[in-house]
């Protein structure tokens, strides 16, 4: 039984709101508050570019190492393979999103399509 | 070096001259707004995010209504997976608020230095809540390319366009790719939900623009399976600090040795 089936429809969208759009809103509302008086370099913002930047990181692993639905199906090798792949023809392709994204996805079904 | 890091387009902008009829009105400047949405590979990048938004929220069980909800109320693609990915996998609410709040704070600086770009005398704070609203890093970019061009008086009205071109696309996306999860072949379904580890971690470290940023990148993918065997909870929140204080602590490092 699936989080939505469980809880409804309202009430999902109850938790989308209260987990997912009030604790994002609040920093847009806040920056529109109190913006003038922050540094955008200051240290504390530093901090805390990095911290979500790494929270960021971590969501884009688990996904690759606990992966959802479908993409489960596919063997841990080439889904590794896939974004290490996609990592190389984004470094040499001079930092190009598509280039890296492209190659991931080929990688991936060239892989699945070999081991049949 | 460093330039490449920074801006993703510097092809000319195709937008009427600033003394032009055209920006005569609030009307004509949104529309300018909308159809600028075409000047961007980054509407492209965009699209193909939150079509993986889409078939991930479908692969998760929550309905196409509650994913398009999250793209018109959250608007910030991040938070969006950071959501349905701890929802998908058990999390509390609590515990899917605070990775999503932690996610969102990065916004607060883009709001805070977006919005002066649009300012006059004149405007009001709640002229400006849309905008606010609207802001998330694709706009945050796209702003600094394209407002000096845009009359300062017609700003606002230029990025509502802007931001509900981008924002249309968006759900245009979700529902196409929550229809594609649902009724493709394993392999391409799969394909599709690779979309969003790749579109955000090349997008991700193409914004990164401080070494600090690129370590932040690096350890948090590297220590989340690590954090993971704890199986906290929290997993992701602690990997994220724990990645994210390290980095903070290599740009501290050398700033002192500088």
């Amino acid at each position: 039984m699936s989080f939505a089936q469980a809880i409804g429809d309202w009430h999902a969208l109850a938790v989308l709101f209260v987990a997912g759009v009030v604790p994002n809103q609040i920093w847009r509302m806040l920056g529109l508050w109190f913006g003038g008086g922050i540094d955008e370099g200051s240290e504390l913002l530093v901090w805390v570019r990095a911290v979500a930047t790494a929270i960021l990181a971590g969501v884009i692993a688990q996904i690759v190492v606990e992966p959802p639905g479908a993409l489960a199906s596919v063997p841990d090798v080439l889904r590794y393979g896939a974004v290490a792949a996609g990592l190389v023809a984004f470094l040499l392709a001079r930092r190009s999103i598509f280039a890296g994204v492209v190659t991931g996805e080929v990688f991936m079904l060239a892989g699945k399509w070999w081991l049949g | 070096m460093r330039a490449r890091f920074r801006n993703p387009a510097k092809a000319p902008v195709a937008l009427p001259p600033l003394d032009s009829p055209q920006w005569n009105s609030r009307w004509l400047a949104f529309g300018w707004g909308l159809r600028s949405i075409t000047q961007t590979i980054l509407t492209i990048v965009l699209f193909v995010t939150y079509l993986g938004i889409g078939a991930l929220a479908h692969d998760t069980h929550f309905s196409l209504a509650w994913a398009l909800a999250s793209t018109l109320f959250v608007w910030a693609g991040p938070a969006q997976i950071i959501l349905i990915t701890t929802l998908g996998s058990g999390a509390t609410i609590i515990q899917s608020a605070i990775a999503v709040t932690v996610s969102a704070i990065r916004l607060f600086p883009m709001v805070v230095s977006v919005l002066p770009l649009m300012r006059t005398q004149a405007t009001r704070r709640r002229e400006l809540i849309f905008a606010a609203h609207l802001t998330a890093v694709t706009l945050w970019v796209e702003c600094h390319r394209f407002l000096p061009l845009v009359p300062r008086e017609r700003r606002i009205a230029f990025v509502h366009g802007l931001g509900c071109g981008l924002v249309s696309v968006c759900l245009v996306a979700n529902t196409v790719g929550y229809f594609l999860a649902a009724n493709l072949t394993q392999t391409l379904g799969a394909a599709i939900l690779l979309l969003t580890p790749l579109s955000f971690l090349f997008s991700t470290a193409r914004n990164s623009r401080e070494v600090a940023d690129v370590v932040a990148l690096v350890l948090g993918i590297l220590l989340y399976p690590l954090a993971a065997k704890m199986n906290s909870g929290v997993d992701i929140l602690v990997s994220g600090v724990v990645a994210g204080t390290i980095a903070y602590g290599v740009h501290w490092w050398r700033q002192v040795r500088a």
